[in-house]
């Protein structure tokens, strides 16, 4: 019998570290001989599971015991394409492996009736992935020749949805931990700070500050205890990379996590995670599990002296802990609340002591960067903006999900080429990029380039990747608020411009999405007022707040302002709202030819502000309609009009 | 002032007995182990978390003042960091507690109605109890998960693209589905 592939992985590792000493290095190959059997691959990221990727499961095993069949069932993550999930892939031996989209329960049958038969027909493909030496299907393209996937570039993704996340030897034999062992046998910690500083590698949760020269100053600091902190507090509405990537390729990150540690000197990493994200949560502590086993993290790892552990910590529901004073803070058992810098935390973080703090996406740059050089990074991009991003798309748009593009894409190839552009023919009008605390970018701006400074010469920024796209009939305002709305809930409070300068802010979008009858005191005045305020009081808060969050927090408003100006001053001048969706600001009439007088919206209407009696043409009462527009539903004769 | 019992705002004390005891104190006490001499504060949102499931689904005064003192900290630092972060429950919570996301992404794809439509159908209102104590209905902040929007989360379970009949459906399902609240239990497996 031979033996299973599990020792083997850890064989190669063990001839893999000694190899860095005496030159000779294993190959993959000698060490990953177990025998080919027939696997199942089921997407199951929470984007998978909440499509249904359980029952597929079930479904594939009833199949597989009732025919017999000796399969391998594997559970992995998101590979991006969240809208075709279900995502099944089979790979028979000797055959390369195939992905199908949208495999419903009610799906498994016929499709695995037909592979067994070496059929891939009628059924809806993706594509196959292409290996070397194995026998291809005919007639099915590529993967990554799909559109979806064709102008991507993935690094951090490179193994999300591919591998087993809960299989340490899966990701070893893709040539995981190779550079964790290389920087712990060969290089200084000055080396490994120099390759990433040259790299070009800026942070990806937000700032963009330089990866490298975050990791140089926590290095310089001197001191007996020092800190590594991983941010996945991904609150950002829009932004869900972080939860993909842990839910994908734990391994990645904790390898990232452990090469940075070993860098600045840091013994103890944290991860910070949202409560929100129980399968992250569950993978990683996996995760750490086997690279303890396998005597990749704890004491002593790899006789080469160095200890590091890594321990999770999950926060409780509040969107400033991904600030990082805030994190630090929240770490220590206190209020999640920013605190002025300086001192940075590199300085004096985590208990007073030197910590650096990088997002999930930047940690896991950083194995790709070690294992290929800096210069195969540095080449990556634009001029100014190194690697590739990963950014979440959603909203009005097809294939929503992840894509990891290189720098100096255009915001155009995203949202028309590989996310397929706007369903039900609506036409485009803009996509909000990095969530609360960047902009919008509209048609006109659409060509730019992406990187850290082209956005911020249009108003927007970076921030965490997320991409909201919104179509046609979005009211900007509305949109405006619901940000705002976000903002000023989660404002931690701490400092006022951003506690009672949000509150306000929401307030006079309120007032101007607001039905114009209703009004009291002053209300009316205020309205007017509304767009001058908006611009003065976003400046004042941008200005005076303390953290990053409420100096980011006016972007919504400012930026809507900038480019749809004309939206607002509709709401406030002639009180319309040019999309319908201010329902308040609605107007319906009832058209006396058509209306046959049968009560029926008369009944419906929750403010009884229809008006008529029965056979006879109705009214409503201007003053009392809310603009809810349940009249115009239950309406059978097409006799009410929106105005 | 001196010696007026102060009450918190939200509940009265009614002095009840309450311990960490067998594998809960266990796992406890190693979370405490995690954080260097001294800063054992640290460990205070992971115990919110376990004394939260542990005790009953919300955290009283009673708890908050017996976490305290097995921190060896003031009941006030327990208070306000408990009173900050959205998921500590100040008041009895059902036993699925329905989180629907109402944040930008979703509300462009009609989270708005989907928290509307659980309103009516259980006819409670954002931040209720059922009568039966199955359900909590909460609107919250971004959940992560726009590229599925709109979405809910009911303890730990996702639900995506969500529509009126797929509410309709795992609604039934839960009310069904006889588990034991012991079996939903997750703070303590995860902290």
């Amino acid at each position: 019998m031979k033996p299973k592939s599990k020792i083997l992985a850890k064989d190669y590792l063990d001839k893999l570290s000694t190899g860095f000493e005496s030159s000779v290095m294993p190959k993959i190959e000698d060490y990953n001989t177990e025998k080919k059997k027939t696997i199942i691959y089921i997407g199951a990221g929470t984007c998978g599971l909440g499509a249904g990727a359980g029952k597929t499961k079930v479904a594939v095993e009833n199949y597989l015991s009732e025919k017999n069949i000796d399969a391998k069932i594997i559970e992995v993550g998101c590979i991006g394409y969240c809208t075709a999930e279900p995502i099944v892939d089979i790979e028979l031996p000797e055959k390369n492996r195939i992905s199908f989209s949208k495999v419903t329960s009610d799906k498994v049958d016929a499709l695995l009736d037909s592979v067994f038969a070496g059929k891939s027909e009628g059924h809806a493909i993706l594509g196959q992935f292409e290996v070397d030496g194995i026998k291809p299907w005919t007639k099915v393209p590529k993967i990554f020749d799909h559109p979806f996937f064709v102008k991507q570039k993935r690094i951090v993704l490179q193994n999300c949805g591919i591998i087993d996340p809960v299989s340490i030897d899966e990701y070893i034999f893709k040539g995981g931990y190779k550079s964790l062992i290389q920087v712990l046998k060969k290089q200084s910690s000055d080396e490994v700070i120099s390759t990433i500083e040259k790299s070009g590698l800026r942070g990806r949760g937000g700032g963009g500050f330089s990866t490298g020269m975050k990791w140089r100053l926590a290095y310089k600091t001197p001191s007996d205890q020092k800190y590594m902190i991983c941010n996945a507090d991904e609150g950002d509405p829009g932004a869900f990379m972080d939860r993909a990537v842990i839910e994908g390729d734990p391994h990645r990150l904790l390898e990232g996590l452990a090469i940075g540690s070993y860098a600045v000197g840091a013994s103890v990493a944290y991860i910070y995670i949202r409560a929100e994200y129980p399968l992250a949560i569950k993978r990683l502590k996996i995760a750490i599990q086997q690279a303890e086993d396998y005597g990749l993290l704890g004491h002593n790892i790899l006789n080469t002296g160095f200890d590091l552990k890594i321990k999770i910590k999950m926060g409780a529901g509040a969107f400033v802990c991904g600030e990082e004073t805030a994190l630090m803070h929240s770490i220590e058992g206190y209020r999640g609340m920013p605190s002025p810098r300086p001192p940075f935390p590199t300085e004096s973080g985590l208990f007073g002591k030197p910590s650096v703090i990088n997002n999930v996406e930047t940690y896991s740059n950083v194995p790709s960067i070690i294992q290929n050089g800096w210069e195969w990074y540095n080449a990556i991009g634009t001029e100014r903006s190194k690697g590739t991003k990963v950014f979440a798309l959603s909203g009005n748009v097809k294939n929503t999900g992840l894509v990891e593009i290189p720098m100096g894409t255009t915001v155009r190839e995203i949202i028309f080429d590989i996310a397929g552009g706007i369903p039900n023919k609506k036409k485009f009008k803009a996509v909000q990029i990095g969530g609360p605390s960047g902009g919008c970018i509209t048609e006109e701006n659409l060509d730019i380039q992406i990187d850290y400074q082209n956005l911020i010469a249009v108003g927007a920024m970076m921030g965490s990747g997320g991409l909201v796209v919104m179509d046609e009939d979005t009211c900007m305002v509305d949109i405006a608020k619901f940000f705002m709305d976000f903002i000023q809930r989660e404002s931690c409070g701490k400092c006022i411009p951003c506690r009672e300068g949000t509150k306000r802010m929401l307030e006079i979008l309120q007032n101007i999405t607001a039905k114009p009858h209703n009004y009291q005191g002053n209300q009316a005045l205020e309205r007017f007022r509304g767009v001058m305020q908006l611009e003065k009081l976003g400046h004042i808060i941008q200005e005076t707040s303390l953290c990053g969050l409420g100096q980011s927090a006016p972007n919504p408003v400012l930026s809507t302002l900038r480019y749809f100006r004309h939206e607002y001053e509709a709401h406030i001048f002639e009180r319309v709202c040019p999309a319908n969706k201010c329902t308040e600001l609605r107007k319906f009439k009832i058209l006396i030819d058509k209306c046959t007088g049968c009560t029926v919206c008369s009944k419906k209407c929750p403010t009884n502000a229809i008006i008529g009696s029965k056979k006879t043409p109705h009214f409503i009462v201007d003053d009392k309609c809310i603009g809810c527009g349940s009249c115009q539903e239950v309406c059978k004769f097409e006799a009410i009009e929106l105005i | 002032m001196l010696g007026k019992k102060i009450n918190h705002r939200l509940h009265e004390k009614q002095n009840i007995e309450i311990c960490f005891s067998g594998a809960v104190l266990e796992k406890v006490n190693k979370i405490v182990s995690h954080y260097p001499e001294g800063k054992q504060k640290s460990a205070l949102l992971p115990l919110l978390h376990i004394a939260q499931e542990e005790f009953g689904g919300s955290l009283t005064v009673d708890i908050m003042d017996y976490v305290a003192s097995f921190l060896k900290i003031q009941p006030i630092e327990v208070y306000e960091v408990a009173t900050f972060y959205s998921q500590y429950y100040h008041s009895k919570v059902g036993k699925y507690v329905i989180e629907v996301c109402h944040t930008g992404p979703c509300a462009i794809c009609g989270g708005e109605d989907i928290a509307a439509y659980i309103e009516e159908k259980l006819k409670i209102k954002n931040g209720e109890t059922t009568t039966d104590g199955l359900f909590t209905l909460k609107t919250v902040e971004c959940l992560g998960a726009c590229g599925y929007a709109p979405v809910m989360q009911i303890n730990t379970e996702f639900y995506e693209f969500l529509t009126n009949e797929k509410i309709d459906q795992i609604i039934e399902g839960l009310k069904a589905k006889t588990d034991k609240p012991e079996n939903l239990k997750w703070a303590e497996k995860y902290c």
